[in-house]
């Protein structure tokens, strides 16, 4: 969650992303017509997406004008909600679970790659902008453990080695394959996957 | 053990394909305009005779809370929630049911959306599962395709719309009515009860939350019928369960199995057992993290159901068992769920927005040593001033696992902080 808001308001110089009215009305159908605050998150989702992983401000006035919405209203969500970031991130979000069932499996030594390769902590950004690493909570995959998820991609039964792998393709802009990486189809038991 | 003829969800690992036709020839969607003309009431019936509890963590019979509805639907419509915004820690079912076996999930929706008389139904899903909700999306494109839900649901004349919602990363919108709030556009804190959702709900409207594998279950327990369902498991925890285990056994793993089968099977038959072996074993979480843990020697012969762990001082959650041998810092995992729990607090009421913090803070405190048994005794006193003061239950769930803990662990805890002194000294 990278929450220190960005002060940028200088609205004169920002474009607003492109977003085409056919996609918010697409959202809006879902709810009732008096509800459309209702549609606050997946719009910001959709804005956060288009931004490249962060809501300026302008964007958000925006969307609290798309839903009628009073501006705070939408600034408090967006600060609630810890998928939001009120500040740019870099090229490859990566998101480290570190809650209890992932420790148990080792995700201390995802944290040591990570810290060692990358050279940042917890909170910052590369100086090429290539890589924001954050410890987050529970990402609900605990079988699959431990999980660094990276943008919207889990990356499952990790260890320090793969990890690395994991970095070095993406620094380099290759082809990467998500899912368990002790070649599980989803969570079904598999024998050598011991640790510790 | 449960036979696979009893199983319910035949592709929960995704061995076969999770798309509308293959999940037919499994049997979903298959004659469900039958089971809707047994109509509202006779479904309710039945799922209250099958003695299915809410698999999201409560335990509470899903029969019961749908009969809640209104039976009939006035100037305010009906409303199904599916909550799928899984993240108690060492939960993980609900993903393998969504990416697998989605049209389970699906058809169980319009049976239960019918039963109560909704014609809209929302399923909330997590905000980090984007390739999850990817997958749900596509199925439910597909079950409209199929007419299976729409104007003419399934060919029954039931209009039925099924909408998903991409929740943004907060554990407390696991809450029924923060999931509410949530959904309607507004921060996820939790809701006062009574008015419950079944009176004042969605929009105001009578609304129903039900966890996705309670959903998901209904249609094979209606076409397989509910004496096949209550004769699984025990008296009062009928039924068969998805168990996540994680933590330091051979192959983590999901499994389905039947209510009430002992710990020990189950970490030694689908588990590869404990890393190091059953002796080697020192605690469990046995049920998601806001469950106390229990020790060894109560693993040894506990049962898991409802009642069973609920009669050791612990409870079945979510069944996100989490094992931990003899080579875990038991106060480091708590510590870290107390971090967890801390984060996760909306802030609406004080003893828990104070309190995770506070609590927090004590633990890392006798974890890095520097603890006299004195804050052992200040925290399990913090522990009972959180403890059902708050409008939800996140602080009653960051308080029992520092409960649990010390109930059994205190005095290795107190001999290990002793020691530290005397070194000091």
């Amino acid at each position: 969650m990278i929450k220190e808001s960005s002060n940028d308001k200088t609205k004169s110089n920002y474009v607003f992303v492109d977003i085409e009215k056919k996609e918010i009305e697409k959202i809006l159908k879902r709810y009732p017509k008096t509800r459309a605050e209702s549609a606050v998150l997946p719009l910001l989702h959709l804005i956060q997406k288009k931004v490249g992983g962060w809501l300026p401000v302008p964007e958000l006035e925006r969307a609290a004008d798309i839903l009628k919405m009073p501006y705070m209203r939408v600034f408090e969500i967006a600060s609630f909600y810890t998928m939001f970031n009120l500040k740019p991130i870099g090229k490859n979000l990566l998101q480290l679970c570190q809650t209890t069932p992932c420790w148990l499996r080792g995700s201390d030594d995802i944290k040591k790659c990570i810290k060692e390769k990358l050279k940042i902590n917890n909170g910052e950004t590369t100086k090429d902008g290539l890589f924001t690493f954050l410890e987050v909570e529970c990402l609900g995959a605990c079988v699959n453990a431990p999980i660094l998820q990276v943008n919207d991609d889990y990356y499952e039964d990790l260890d320090y080695n793969s990890t690395k792998i994991i970095l070095n393709k993406l620094e380099n802009n290759n082809s990467l394959k998500s899912g368990s990486f002790l070649g599980r189809k989803s969570s079904e038991p598999k024998k050598n996957s011991v640790k510790n | 053990m449960l036979k696979s003829k009893d199983k319910i969800f035949t592709n929960i690992y995704g061995f076969k394909s999770n798309d509308f036709s293959s999940s037919f020839k499994r049997g979903d969607w298959d004659n469900t305009k039958k089971i809707l003309f047994l109509g509202h009431d006779k479904i309710i019936e039945k799922v209250k005779a099958s003695g299915l509890r809410g698999r999201g963590g409560a335990g509470f019979p899903t029969g019961l809370k749908w009969s809640f509805m209104p039976k009939i639907v006035q100037e305010r419509p009906h409303y199904l929630v599916v909550n799928a915004d899984e993240s108690e820690p060492g939960t993980c079912k609900d993903r393998d049911i969504i990416r697998n076996e989605p049209h389970k999930l699906l058809e169980g929706c319009l049976i239960a959306g019918f039963a109560m008389r909704a014609h809209v139904c929302y399923i909330y899903i997590r905000g980090e599962f984007f390739n999850e909700s990817q997958i749900l999306q596509n199925a439910i494109d597909e079950a409209y395709e199929n007419k299976m839900i729409g104007k003419n649901s399934a060919k029954s004349g039931w209009q039925f719309d099924i909408f998903l919602h991409r929740g943004a990363g907060a554990y407390i919108c696991g809450e029924e009515t923060a999931l509410l709030e949530s959904l309607e556009g507004k921060k996820g804190q939790p809701r006062l009860k009574p008015p419950f959702p079944a009176g004042v709900g969605l929009y105001g409207c009578p609304t129903t939350v039900n966890n996705v594998e309670s959903i998901a279950v209904i249609p094979t327990i209606l076409k397989r019928g509910e004496n096949w369902f209550s004769k699984l498991g025990n008296d009062n925890n009928t039924g068969t369960k998805l168990f996540c285990i994680s933590g330091h056994v051979n192959t983590p793993c999901n499994v389905e199995e039947e209510m009430g089968i002992s710990l020990r099977d189950l970490i030694d038959i689908h588990a590869g057992g404990v890393v190091g072996g059953w002796d080697n074993l020192l605690a469990v979480i046995p049920g998601g993290s806001s469950t106390p843990l229990i020790p060894k020697n109560i693993c040894d012969n506990i049962l898991m159901d409802f009642d069973n762990l609920k009669s050791v001082g612990t409870g079945l959650g979510t069944a996100g068992v989490i094992v931990m041998n003899k080579s875990t810092d038991l106060l480091e995992a708590i510590t870290r769920l107390s971090y967890f729990y801390k984060h996760e607090s909306c802030g609406q009421c004080t003893p828990c927005r104070e309190g995770t913090g506070w609590m927090w803070r004590i633990m890392r405190k006798i974890s890095s040593g520097s603890a006299s048994s004195k804050d052992i005794n200040n925290l399990l006193d913090l522990t009972k001033q959180i403890e059902g003061h708050t409008i939800c239950a996140l602080g009653d769930a960051a308080a029992w696992p520092i409960q649990g803990l010390f109930k059994h662990f205190r005095s290795e805890i107190e001999e290990k902080l002793n020691k530290n002194k005397i070194a000091a000294e």
